[in-house]
């Protein structure tokens, strides 16, 4: 699965680094950084992220 | 049949389709919309940054499901499994969840159906309130939590004037360390506060023109706002032998207590969450709307037990004078707020929450990265993890 985050939506909430810290975290500019692709467990989590975040800005494409 | 057609309804909607549910799905709401965001009612779409179409919930036009817009569920008849409408409508079910969320409280003397009078839970409140606030005018502010404090830093930042009258500090559910922040901000944006104050007298006989308070302050106003909490819709399920205490009694997978089918989500839903105490809680946040629907749904499909257990980390955010208030865990519970990390002058901080030495939560100030690592100590049960450890 591909994960695709609007970076004009995205206003750092920082709900999809809560939820799935091994796909999305802050960098030390305070960044939004995610893996690119996931693939099984992973991916459910990468949705339960996109399904958190405030503004709809992750996307998550087969 | 899903009763309830917002954030909560429309994920459980989404999970019971994507868990491979074939059946016929309902979903019913009073409000004549398809499902959309509340936060916004107090920040962007009240300061007019966002309109109503830009609004809308993701997913909401996509699910597989029949919409039953502009219909309220009146009863429940659990023997029967039928649901009567206020339209008189009987719709029977197999399997229901329960998604009515919460409606603003009210005050006997500020009748919101007086002129001047608002609340603000609705899109059409917003709206309305919204038309208001751009003729500059006073506004009078009832409640001081987090909707109360949003719509005074929107109105600031439209050029109204705004007075805050409150019993409670400033987001008190927050403990009085963010009080003291939150006060000092509203103080410097020039709101007017007079709190462990209520409202004695309402002045104006066909519409609001001000109020006397109870120490006899008379304040002059154009509009008020009344904002001092939300409880949770359950009128419709008087009777039906639901156990009702603040919202729908659950067990730890969401499914109603002592029914079969039944589940409930979101703001009306109240739970014992294991993360905590046995305790059971009724949360009104965002996210917790968003995880519990979907919960839920899985418990209506596989039944209550142990791979159905609904066990979050609470989350929450708010966003006033330009700054953003975001938790984990549940401040609320705390008994000792310590800062950790940043500076209280700076209103950029985080500060670990705990009650009696455990960990039950955190919450920042503009630092939403100090979170994480609470959030884990609490995800992974690890209630007096050392602060330390946990900096490290
Ligand atoms: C102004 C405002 C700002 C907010 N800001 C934030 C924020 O910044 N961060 C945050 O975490 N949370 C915020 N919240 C809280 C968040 O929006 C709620 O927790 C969330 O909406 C709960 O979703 P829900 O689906 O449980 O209930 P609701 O959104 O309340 O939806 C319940 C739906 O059920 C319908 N209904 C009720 N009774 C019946 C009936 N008998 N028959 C049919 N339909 C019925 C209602 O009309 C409503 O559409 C805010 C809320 C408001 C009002
Ligand atoms: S939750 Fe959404 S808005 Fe927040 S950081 Fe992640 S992608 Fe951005």
């Amino acid at each position: 699965m591909r994960i695709i985050v609007d970076r004009d939506l995205c206003d750092l909430h920082g709900q999809c680094v809560l939820t799935a810290p091994d796909i999305f975290r802050f960098d030390d500019e305070g960044e939004l950084q995610y893996l690119p692709e996931v693939e099984g467990e992973m991916a459910a989590r990468a949705e339960s992220a996109a399904s958190v975040c405030p503004t709809g800005a992750i996307e998550i494409k087969p | 049949m899903v009763v309830g057609a917002s954030l909560a309804g429309l994920r459980a909607a989404e999970r019971l389709r994507k868990e491979g549910f074939r059946g016929e799905l309902i979903v019913m709401g009073s409000e004549e919309h398809l499902p959309y965001d509340r936060p916004p009612l107090s920040k962007e779409l009240l300061k007019g940054e966002r309109e109503a179409g830009d609004i809308a919930l993701r997913g909401g036009a996509e699910v597989d499901a029949e919409w039953l817009l502009g219909e309220t569920a009146a009863g429940l008849d659990l023997s029967a499994r039928v649901i009567r409408t206020e339209s008189g409508r009987a719709l029977s079910f197999d399997g229901l969840v329960i998604a009515t969320g919460s409606a603003p409280r009210r005050l006997p003397n500020l009748d919101p159906e007086l002129p001047g009078i608002f609340e603000l839970r609705t899109l059409e409140h917003s709206l309305e309130l919204r038309t208001h606030l751009r003729r500059s005018p006073h506004l009078l502010v009832v409640g001081c939590g987090f909707i109360g404090v949003e719509v005074a830093s929107t109105a600031r930042a439209l050029g109204a004037e705004v007075t805050v009258v409150s019993l409670d500090p400033p987001l008190a559910i927050a403990g009085e360390l963010i009080s003291g922040v939150c006060a000092a901000m509203l103080a410097d944006h020039g709101v007017n506060l007079h709190i462990g104050r209520t409202v004695a007298e309402v002045l104006g006989d066909d519409r609001f023109e001000g109020v006397v308070l109870d120490n006899g302050t008379r304040i002059e106003a154009d509009l008020a706002l009344v904002a001092v909490g939300a409880a949770p819709v359950t009128g419709w399920l008087e009777g039906s032998g639901l156990e009702l205490n603040n919202g729908v009694l659950c067990d730890s997978s969401c499914a109603a207590i002592g029914v079969e089918n039944v589940v409930a989500a979101g703001d009306v839903a109240r739970w014992p969450n294991p993360v905590f105490d046995s305790a059971p809680m009724r949360i009104e946040h965002w996210t917790n709307a968003v995880e519990q629907g979907s919960a839920a749904a899985l418990t209506l499909l596989n039944g209550s037990g142990p791979d159905t257990v609904y066990a979050p980390v609470p989350s929450f955010w708010s966003d006033h004078f330009g700054t953003r208030l975001q938790s984990v865990g549940l401040p609320a519970l705390a008994d000792e707020t310590t800062v950790v990390d940043g500076s209280l002058e700076e209103r950029r901080f985080v500060a670990a929450c705990r009650r009696d030495g455990r960990l039950v939560g955190a919450i920042t100030y503009g630092m939403p990265r100090g979170l994480l690592k609470y959030r884990l100590a609490l995800a992974r049960g690890e209630p007096s993890a050392p602060e330390a450890s946990l900096a490290s």
